[in-house]
Order: structure tokens, then C-alpha cells, then sequence
């Protein structure tokens, strides 16, 4: 399990040192120098000069890299171009909304995928099964965005259950962010809650048909006992890989749910730094959010070895 | 049978848009770019027959040439990750294990990190928003699924008979992939391929609800509905009959995409995430 881990600890670094390069080039390429769109037109060339001095940017492509990339890992993301402010403390704000925002989601679709797919896996080919399977096939039609929309126009100005947008901040009690986060949480959770009840019935269906419960049930077990007892566990494998899979689109859905609520998350921060061109900030969010998905498929793949001891020998 | 007839719905539902899309091009019942303030946030009548915008636009002919949009930008991202992934995925699995590889199925890895959104992000922040942008990115996402898919659906076929047949008369790698291994694989790829087009469908509105799609004045099904979103409250039609297609399209194809499998291979499984 050692050596395992440190191979794809090995790999986690290697993926991370290539993303930021790629990152890095392509925010390099944009045109436009960072000094004279903060200064404006009219900037001297000497006020310029030192303005690029300041932030760094007279040296040389890869003493940038390497300061910036040093600088995340001590937690120092660079100073925004526009507000002049630790990029570091602009994203910790907003993670304190995007962050929590995208675990509820995660936790809403599999408390809602769970019953889903076993109840549809337990029930095949019954009424039950085929109305699951067939507002699962709606589910993974329905775009999220546009029905963050709808929970809007029903539960907000309708029904005037939540309110339509905004977030009062954590600072007014855990229930009342909580209850400011719930419609985007639902409207990101339902169309992934859809898929994983798919993989959750299809991955069960698999597993029973496996000898181990046809010897199950020959000892005695009722299908349900033989079902819950062990086909569950050994289900949980392909599950928890999309799990895995699904928080990148969690976190990356985010961005698009902030917009139609108006939270304040890090969607909000990136779309505001790419209409000021404040370069920095997007560079950074962009690697923090490829770190986060990085990291959780990491975490994934320990968390497979630790079920499943033949994947420790094999890679 | 089930079968057939989810073929069939899915079938006549991708027809239909693809259709509207296509006349879009000879004939809509209004100019889309035609602003009629007078008659504007029509609700469905005889004459507009999907009501209208607040511009006064006319909603059934938006929808047409909106369908043009996702459709030509979903259709051209999946060829983007055929037209990479598939070779790919071929040459990995030509040379299982050697260092090219690892290499092919590493950057897959790499690739998967960047949801198709971060991409867009990123594009648009050096080169600015449009379309294209919205092509690349949903392309680029598509390259390591359908490497991953070529791959895994190569290296069986690799250790059969008739690949050694082939060997022995004495065709390369190359060949082989080309003339015995493709053919094998055609039908996953179609299927994925459906597959991929209407997440791309979905991918695609969403960059342009958040305006890093198409822009303005061609009209797109995403920027339809942020269009909509402060008037949804007074307006509701105008959220209701984007998100209509996007659902119907999304839907039929992939109702199709089921549909094919069972009739093409019953044993495969089709990656949905």
C-alpha cells in the first residue's frame, strides 16, 4: 500500500508541475502588458517601468514560473492587478462559498442517487425501475443552469420559500448560509444525482449476477439480505470513481450555478477578473481549481486500493 | 420492443432540430436580427408562433438558427475528439505498455483535469469569447475520452487470431489498426459519439449562458436563456422554450444513443459522466 501510494503521490506531483506549465504559457500568451492596462494610456514610460518592476514583470519567463509557483505553494497566489490585493485572500473569500456549495451538491446527489439505484437495481424491469431509469433519462437532459432557473421562478418568486439570489455570509449562522446555498445545491445536485443512480443500478445488476450471491442466496439468504449484505459493498467501486469524477464537475459547475443565484464564488471572481483583464486572478483560480480535481482523483484512487487490495499490486 | 422504440423517439426527436437547424440556413418565418419592439414578449400566437422576445424578436425562428449554433459546435467538437482521441487510442494500444503509452494515456489523465468550462475560461481570458472558443473546449475534453474508449476496446482485439493472421502476413502496426482493428470499434465510437454530442449540446449552452460561447447577434440557445433570467418572473416562456429544446435535443439523442447500442452491440458499455 506504501509503495502505492507514493507512485501516485509521484504522479500527482508530475500532473501538477505539467498543469501549471500549460496554465502558465497560455495566460503568457494573451496579449496586452498588465502595466499599461492598469495605468491607462496616458502612463508615463517610467511610472510603467516601475509598475512592471513591482510586479515582476521584467524578468524572465521562467523566474516568473518559478516565483509564482513557489509563491502558490507557500500560499502566496500574487497581487491582483486591478484591486491591488493579495490574490491569496480574494479566493479564500469566495472558496468559503464555492467550496461548501459544491460538498452540499455532492452529499444532496448521493443521499438522492443512493435509494435511487439500489431501489431500481432490487425492482428490475418493475414499474418502480422503469419510472427511475426513465427520470433519470430526463435528469441528464435537463441542464442545470436551466433549472436553477425554474427552482428560482417556483420556490423564490412564486411559493417565496427562499430568497432568489445572493448569500448573507456565514457570519449570520450556519442555517441561514445553508439555507441561501440550497436551491443552487439541488439545482447542481439533480442532474448528477441522475447519472450516479445509473451507475449505482447498473453497477449493482453486475454484481448480481455474480456467483458469490448465487451461493448467497443458496445458504439461505432473501434476495434483500443477499443484496444489502454483499452485493452493496462490492458495488461501491465504480461508484465512488464517478463520485471521484463528479466533484471536478461539481466544483467546475459552480461557476456556471453562481451566476444564475448571484453568489459571490469563485465563478463570480473569474468572470469579473476576465472582463478587467485581471490575468493574475484567473491563472490562479484556474490552477486551484485543476489542483482541486487533481487532488480529489488522487484521493480516489487511494480510496479504491483501500477497497479493492488486487489494485495495490498491479500498479 | 423497448429497443426499437427508443431508437425510433430519439431518432425523430435528433431529426427534428437537426432539421430546423438545417432549413434555418434557406428559410425562418422572421429575420432573427429583425427587432420589433411594438409587438415584443408576445406569448405564443398564430403569428409568432413561439411568442416573442423582449426585443421582439421572434422566438420559433431564434430557436432554429439556435440549433444551428449548438448543433454545428457539438458536431465539430466531437470530430475534434475523433479526429485526435481515435488514433490515439490506436497507437497506445498498438504499442501496449511501451513509454508511448504511458505517455497517450498520462496526458489523457492531464486532459481530464481541465473540466471543458476551466478551458473555456482560459481561452477566452487570452483570445476573448465566441464560438470557436466553445468548439475548442468542448473539443479538447472530448480528445481523452474517445483515446481512453479506442484504447480499451483495442487491446482485446489485439491478442485474437486474426490480428495474428494479419502480423503474419506481414502488416505493421499501422495497418493493422487501421484495417482490422477500426472497423471493430466503429460501433462503440458511434455510439459514444452520440453520446458526446449531446453533452456537447449541454456544454455548449452553458458557456454561452455564461457568455463564452456565441455572441451576440447569433442567437444561441444558452444566451437565449440568460437573456431570459430577469424576465422569467413576468415572462416565464421565454426560460421555458430554450430550456425545452436544449431538454428535447439532449434527450432524443440520447434516447438514440441507447437505441444503437442495443441494436448495434448488445455487450457494450458506453462511459456517461
Amino acid at each position: 500500500m506504501l509503495r502505492y501510494s507514493l507512485k501516485r503521490l509521484l504522479s500527482l506531483a508530475i500532473s501538477l508541475i505539467i498543469a501549471s506549465l500549460v496554465i502558465f504559457l497560455v495566460i503568457e500568451v494573451a496579449p496586452g502588458d498588465p502595466a499599461s492596462f492598469m495605468l491607462g494610456i496616458n502612463a508615463q514610460e517610467d511610472t510603467l517601468n516601475a509598475l512592471r518592476e513591482e510586479l515582476g514583470l521584467n524578468q524572465s519567463k521562467l523566474e516568473r514560473y518559478l516565483s509564482w509557483t513557489f509563491g502558490m505553494l507557500q500560499g502566496d497566489f500574487g497581487t491582483s492587478y486591478t484591486y491591488r490585493t493579495p490574490v491569496a485572500d480574494m479566493v479564500q473569500d469566495r472558496l468559503w462559498v464555492s467550496l461548501p456549495l459544491a460538498i452540499y451538491a455532492l452529499a444532496l446527489s448521493t443521499l438522492i442517487a443512493f435509494p435511487a439505484g439500489i431501489y431500481a437495481a432490487s425492482r428490475r424491469g418493475g414499474l418502480g425501475d422503469v419510472s427511475i431509469m426513465g427520470a433519470t433519462q430526463l435528469g441528464v437532459a435537463i441542464p442545470n443552469f436551466w433549472f436553477a432557473m425554474m427552482l428560482v421562478l417556483v420556490f423564490a418568486i412564486n411559493l417565496r420559500w427562499f430568497s432568489a439570489g445572493g448569500f448573507p455570509g456565514w457570519d449570520n449562522g450556519l442555517f441561514t448560509g445553508l439555507k441561501a446555498l440550497t436551491l443552487p445545491a439541488i439545482a447542481l445536485a439533480l442532474p448528477q444525482a441522475a447519472i450516479l443512480a445509473r451507475v449505482m443500478r447498473s453497477s449493482l445488476l453486475d454484481i448480481l449476477n455474480e456467483d458469490f450471491i448465487r451461493t448467497a442466496r443458496a445458504k439461505g439468504l432473501t434476495p434483500r439480505q443477499a443484496l444489502w449484505r454483499h452485493a452493496l459493498r462490492n458495488a461501491l467501486i465504480p461508484v465512488l470513481t464517478i463520485i471521484g469524477l463528479q466533484f471536478s464537475f461539481l466544483l467546475a459547475g459552480s461557476i456556471i450555478i453562481e451566476q444564475v443565484f448571484y453568489l459571490p464564488g469563485l465563478g463570480r471572481l473569474v468572470f469579473q477578473s476576465i472582463s478587467q483583464r485581471d490575468l493574475i486572478v484567473v491563472e490562479s483560480v484556474v490552477m486551484l481549481l485543476v489542483f482541486a480535481v487533481i487532488l480529489v482523483n488522487f484521493i480516489v484512487d487511494l480510496a479504491y486500493a483501500w477497497v479493492d487490495p488486487r489494485l495495490r499490486s498491479r500498479t | 420492443m423497448k429497443t426499437s422504440r427508443n431508437l425510433v423517439i430519439g431518432t425523430a426527436l435528433s431529426t427534428l432540430f437537426i432539421a430546423a437547424a438545417l432549413i434555418s440556413f434557406i428559410w425562418t418565418p422572421f429575420d432573427v436580427t429583425q427587432m420589433n419592439i411594438p409587438s415584443k414578449l408576445q406569448t405564443p400566437n398564430g403569428t409568432n408562433w413561439l411568442g416573442t422576445d423582449h426585443f421582439g424578436r421572434d422566438i420559433f425562428s431564434m430557436i432554429m438558427v439556435g440549433a444551428r449554433t449548438s448543433i454545428a459546435v457539438a458536431l465539430v467538437a466531437v470530430g475534434i475528439g475523433i479526429g485526435v482521441g481515435v488514433p490515439l487510442g490506436l497507437a497506445a494500444a498498438a504499442r501496449q505498455g511501451s513509454l508511448l503509452d504511458e505517455v497517450i494515456m498520462r496526458g489523457n489523465d492531464l486532459v481530464f483535469a481541465f473540466p471543458s468550462l476551466v478551458i473555456a475560461i482560459l481561452i477566452t481570458a487570452v483570445f476573448g469569447p465566441g464560438a470557436i472558443n466553445a468548439i475548442i473546449a468542448i473539443g479538447i475534453f472530448n480528445i481523452p475520452v474517445f483515446a481512453r474508449l479506442t484504447r480499451s476496446a483495442a487491446l482485446p482485439l489485439w491478442q485474437r487470431e486474426f490480428i495474428m493472421a494479419a502480423r503474419v502476413s506481414g502488416k505493421g502496426n499501422a495497418r493493422i489498426s487501421m484495417e482490422h482493428i477500426l472497423p471493430n470499434v466503429t460501433n462503440l465510437l458511434i455510439v459514444q459519439g452520440t453520446i458526446q454530442f449531446s453533452l456537447g449540446i449541454l456544454a455548449e449552452a452553458g458557456l454561452s449562458y455564461v457568455g463564452l460561447g456565441a455572441q451576440p447577434p447569433l442567437p444561441s440557445w444558452g444566451r437565449m436563456l440568460a437573456d431570459a433570467q430577469t424576465m422569467v418572473s413576468f415572462a416565464p416562456h421565454l426560460a421555458l422554450i430554450p430550456g425545452g429544446a436544449i431538454i428535447l435535443t439532449v434527450l432524443g439523442l440520447n434516447l438514440m444513443g441507447d437505441g444503437l447500442r442495443d441494436l448495434l452491440d448488445p455487450r457494450i458499455r458506453v462511459e456517461r459522466i
